[in-house]
């Protein structure tokens, strides 16, 4: 492999990095004509950066594996990073408006930088490029978390989240570390292969349960999920949706593809009454933990980011049910729901950004007859949270039916992890209650005449298409999944 | 053949029409809503009469939809779909008709109310287990803002009980499906070829009792069927009689199409407990109905009594008690809507009370004679008499329990009673006091002088209903030819050799 080559297999991560330069530069030429609207060149720099990048992807101009494991673009990590950019271009476009900072240039870089992160996490096959390009993709949100200045939740949020984040970066380097001393390998493969038919050593069990700590943090599983309502609820609105949306989908597919390919020996056993040690049994509990805390602890929450926090707690949950099944569907059904939760999730916050712009917060009765003072925002907000709690014929629906078939699809017809899938429904019916309340504010509730209603600077033309995509997606995704599920590799049928 | 499946696609595009065209002028939405229901219901009705009397599954539509999990969209119909099919479509219109005074965002009304019979409609025809239980879970949000947004007393709670209690009962159904998929290792959700898998008897054991009770929720099984009176009660009229006329069946169908169909063996099991429920909830539901003070609310109850007949039929599962339950689906359907058109729109627009106290003092066989005669007609429809529906579907739903259970039979034929005492007396309540009989009218003794008399639509969407279901009290062979055809089909041979039909 020459560098040329390299070159080539990286040109989407190189693309977006440039953009991330471009944008620096751009936004230096603009600076005497102030924040918001009037100084957008450098998000359009960023989202044509993230633009040329998906579209290399998709054409199969970077496929390819550079040695070792660095980069391995196979046909599904080539969709998921080409979805990656274009949830990094939503989120870029979600900030048009950008009242939160004076310094454009440096949140279109920040953000571009963290997308080439989670670029990067999706295509790793070696433990080093994972912790790497995760933490890339951490301190970049670690910073965009805290942009709002002006605003002191902005900061305690982003503190609270580098703290955990360090943290849980320690764990996981710790863990890594472990599992080379107990494998001698950091490629995947390689650590598949000195693991097969071997008793699982102590030592590797032990890195594994601190991988899975660290993990369970970026994915925000409980109990490792404390961060997630203070940064969500504290970060800059279309700050919040990229670390729900974009750093989600890259977590669980790193997840996915670690369990399922490097440690695929010592996955254990899930079943009720027959658990055996390995990372399905951690991975349960965390799912049901989640489940159950997620759902739980959101129906007491008021305010509408702080809220979305909680059900991407639960969220998580559900997929993890599905990885810790494990076995040849995971990799699919994972892809599927995280990234039509990506776009749900993203979409939820551009709405949330929405009306901050117009009422000047994201609490309950800032929704308060959203569908009337705004018909197609409070439609694509429908949308979205019905999506979420599993409605057909949305995407969330498919999404965690197919999780949950994948779930019980395990082993020959022993409904090992029924206890698990059932728990999910259950917790299901929870969050069904605190979305339908937040439709009502919505679509049943008074406009409350002390809020203002002033449209702000600018139409807002931009977020709304931005929304309105994303409700598209997952409208679309939901009547037809096999578009999607044909890239992220399920085309043969799942019981033959 | 092609006319049935117009019914799915016309409602859809009603209410998206209506959404739009509608957002100016109540009026447009109306109308537009009323011609999508009628074309709704003239393609079932067409696409019925186009079949004939088909003995086995006509396909109308059959293509891959996720191949890679063997999911197919796959709309069919045989007898018993064509019944409930018809049904659907008479609601449907008579719905509109009773709710033509709905000025307050009319065009979104109108589109959740289409929406509604779009899914009530797919469910109908759905011969793939995904897809059958996503038509029946699309039939939920629409519920809860028709109710939330214009409904009546303590409407948010009643609206949020309601979708609450839906969606735990189809969440049961979910898990029961996938665990279903899994353990027939068919990869396929085709209903037909699942009912034939043999499904293990470990398995029925348990997913049968889950399976069935998430669906029989919805068709209101004691004692799970609280939200079936608070629900009506909150509901506006429309939705009231949409939701006792065709979304209470869905849940009998279900537990028809899945719990009788695909689990035969578990049906065997569990069938005297589903009986010994449904005839507890025909006789408590009953007894309620008869100390009730709000009018709604004892059609409400009543409406669960009655669907304790369908349960009641299923249960038996023996021939007679089938056809049975499926002919009281069609005749609750169409009784039970009038009844609340009657409450709701009739009365209760004219009054703004259901308080049966108050009504006593208002003589409104006198001052609504129109609504009078349709209600004491209903009434002797709702209690069984011969000549209505309710007498044919009511008799071969006990005798069929009598076949199979006779004690639950008995017990049946004691609600039957109650019925009658509970409907007489909230007939002769509301309209039959003579004026002077009561000391005190409560405090109102006019109508609202707004509402004026009953309007056309009042009088043809009740005329609709009353005609349907005296049609097929005096011949129901109207129905009974599509009834027992459709449980002649393949999908329930399983179910045919397990009880050992003739």
């Amino acid at each position: 492999m020459n560098f040329l080559d390299l070159a080539r297999i990286a040109s989407p991560e190189i693309a977006v990095v440039l953009g991330a330069l471009g944008a620096l530069a751009v936004d230096l030429a603009q600076r005497g004509r102030g924040a918001g609207s009037s100084r957008t060149g450098a998000i359009w720099v960023g989202v044509a950066s993230c633009v040329v990048a998906a579209l290399i992807l998709v054409l199969g101009g970077a496929t390819g594996a550079a040695p070792g494991g660095m980069l391995a673009n196979g046909p599904v990590v080539g969709w998921i990073k080409a979805i990656l950019a274009l949830l990094t271009a939503g989120t870029l476009l979600l900030s048009v408006r950008g009242g939160f900072t004076m310094h454009v240039g440096e949140f279109v870089a920040t953000v571009l930088l963290g997308g080439v992160g989670m670029m990067l996490i999706a295509s790793s096959e070696n433990v080093l490029m994972m912790f790497l390009a995760l933490e890339l993709a951490s301190v970049s949100l670690y910073i965009l978390t805290g942009f709002n200045k002006r605003d002191p939740q902005s900061g305690e949020a982003a503190l609270k989240y580098f703290l955990f984040g360090g943290m849980a970066g320690a764990f996981l380097l710790f863990g890594l570390s472990l599992i080379y001393g107990a494998t001698g390998a950091i490629e995947f493969q390689g650590i598949r292969a000195r693991l097969e038919g071997q008793p699982a050593h102590p030592l590797l069990l032990a890195g594994l349960v601190m991988v899975l700590v660290g993990l369970g943090f970026k994915v925000a599983a409980a109990p490792f999920h404390f961060w997630a309502p203070d940064a969500y609820q504290g970060a800059p609105t279309p700050a919040a949706g990229f670390i729900a949306a974009g750093s989600k989908v890259a977590a669980f597919f790193i997840l996915a593809k670690f369990t399922g390919m490097a440690l695929d020996e010592v996955s254990g056993r899930a079943n009720w009454g027959d658990f055996a040690s390995g990372w399905a049994p951690i991975l349960a509990l965390m799912a049901a933990a989640s489940m159950l805390w997620g759902n739980l602890a959101a129906l007491r929450q008021r305010n509408v980011k702080r809220l979305l926090a909680y059900s991407a707690v639960a969220h998580a949950g559900y997929t993890v049910v599905a990885i810790a099944a494990g076995g040849s569907e995971v990799v699919p059904a994972v892809g599927f729901y995280a990234v039509t939760y990506a776009f749900t999730t993203l979409g939820a916050f551009g709405v949330a950004g929405w009306v901050e712009a117009r009422t000047g917060g994201t609490d309950f009765e800032h929704f308060a007859g959203l569908s009337r003072r705004s018909p197609v925002a409070a439609l694509c907000l429908g949308v979205f949270l019905l999506s979420l709690a599993g409605i057909p014929p949305l995407a969330g629906f498919f999404g965690k039916f197919f999780l949950f078939l994948v779930a019980l699809n395990g082993d020959a017809g022993a409904l090992g992890l029924l206890w698990l899938v059932g728990l999910g429904t259950a917790t299901t019916c929870v969050s069904f209650y605190y979305y339908l309340r937040l439709l009502k504010v919505v679509f049943v509730d008074e406009i409350d005449p002390r809020l203002s209603t002033e449209p702000g600077d600018g139409s807002g033309l931009i977020e709304l298409t931005t929304i309105l995509v994303a409700a598209v997606v997952v409208v679309v995704a939901g009547c037809a999944p096999a578009l999607l599920l044909n890239p992220l590799g399920l085309t043969a049928t799942v019981v033959p | 053949m092609m006319a049935l499946t117009l019914t799915l696609w016309i409602s859809l595009a009603g209410a998206v029409v209506t959404a739009v065209l509608g957002r100016e002028r109540p009026s447009v939405a109306r109308v537009l809503a009323l011609v999508s229901a009628m074309l709704g219901a003239g393609a079932a009705i067409f696409g019925a009469w186009q079949l004939g009397t088909p003995t086995g599954l006509v396909t109308l539509v059959r293509v891959p939809w996720i191949p890679a999990l063997g999911i197919e969209f796959h709309l069919a119909a045989d007898g018993v779909s064509l019944v409930l099919l018809v049904l659907t479509g008479i609601a449907a219109v008579a719905g509109i008709l009773f709710s033509w005074n709905v000025e307050d965002r009319a065009n979104e009304f109108f589109a959740l109310y289409l929406m509604l019979i779009a899914g009530v409609y797919g469910v109908f025809m759905s011969f793939d287990l995904f897809q059958f239980f996503a038509f029946y879970e699309l039939a939920i949000v629409p519920k809860y803002f028709l109710i939330a947004i214009w409904g009546s007393t303590r409407r948010e709670y009643g609206a949020m009980k309601l979708a609450l209690y839906s969606f735990i009962g189809s969440a049961m159904v979910l898990v029961g499906m996938i665990a279903m998929y899994v353990v027939a290792g068919l990869g396929s959700f085709d209903m037909v070829r699942l009912s034939s898998a043999s499904l293990p008897n470990g398995f029925q054991v348990w997913a049968f009792p889950l399976m069935t009770v998430g669906f029989a929720i919805l068709a209101g099984l004691w004692p799970f069927h609280t939200w079936a009176p608070t629900g009506h009660v909150a509901a506006p009229t429309a939705a009231s009689m949409l939701l006792a006329g065709v979304v209470m069946k869905l849940g009998a169908y279900g537990v028809l199409r899945v719990g009788l169909m695909l689990m035969p063996d578990g049906a065997k099991l569990w069938g005297p407990a589903l009986a010994a429920l449904a005839v507890i909830g025909i006789v408590y539901a009953a007894l309620v109905a008869l100390v009730q003070q709000d009018f709604k609310f004892v059609i409400g109850y009543s409406s669960v009594s009655h669907m304790g007949f369908v349960l009641l039929g299923l249960a038996a599962a023996n021939p007679r008690g089938v056809a049975g339950a499926i002919l009281q689906m069609f005749s609750h359907g169409v009784i039970a809507g009038l009844l609340f058109g009657v409450v709701g729109r009739m009365v209760y627009d004219r009054t703004h009370t259901r308080e049966l106290t108050i009504l006593e003092g208002l003589s409104l066989a006198r001052a609504l004679p129109f609504a009078a005669v349709i209600f004491t007609l209903a009434s002797m429809a709702s209690m069984g008499l011969p000549g209505f529906s309710g007498f044919v579907a009511e008799l071969q739903v006990l005798l069929g329990a009598w076949q199979s259970f006779p004690v639950a039979a008995l017990a049946g034929g004691v609600g039957v009673v109650i019925s009658v005492a509970f409907t007489l007396r909230v007939l002769q309540r509301a309209f039959l006091v003579a004026p002077g009989m009561v000391a005190d009218g409560g405090g109102l003794t006019a109508l609202d002088e707004h509402a004026g008399p009953i309007t056309w639509a009042e009088k043809v969407g009740a005329l609709l209903l009353l005609g349907t279901s005296l049609a097929v009290g005096v011949y129901p062979r109207l129905l009974m030819d599509w009834i027992d055809a459709g449980l002649q089909t393949p999908g329930f041979e399983a179910l045919r050799t397990t009880m050992g039909w003739p």
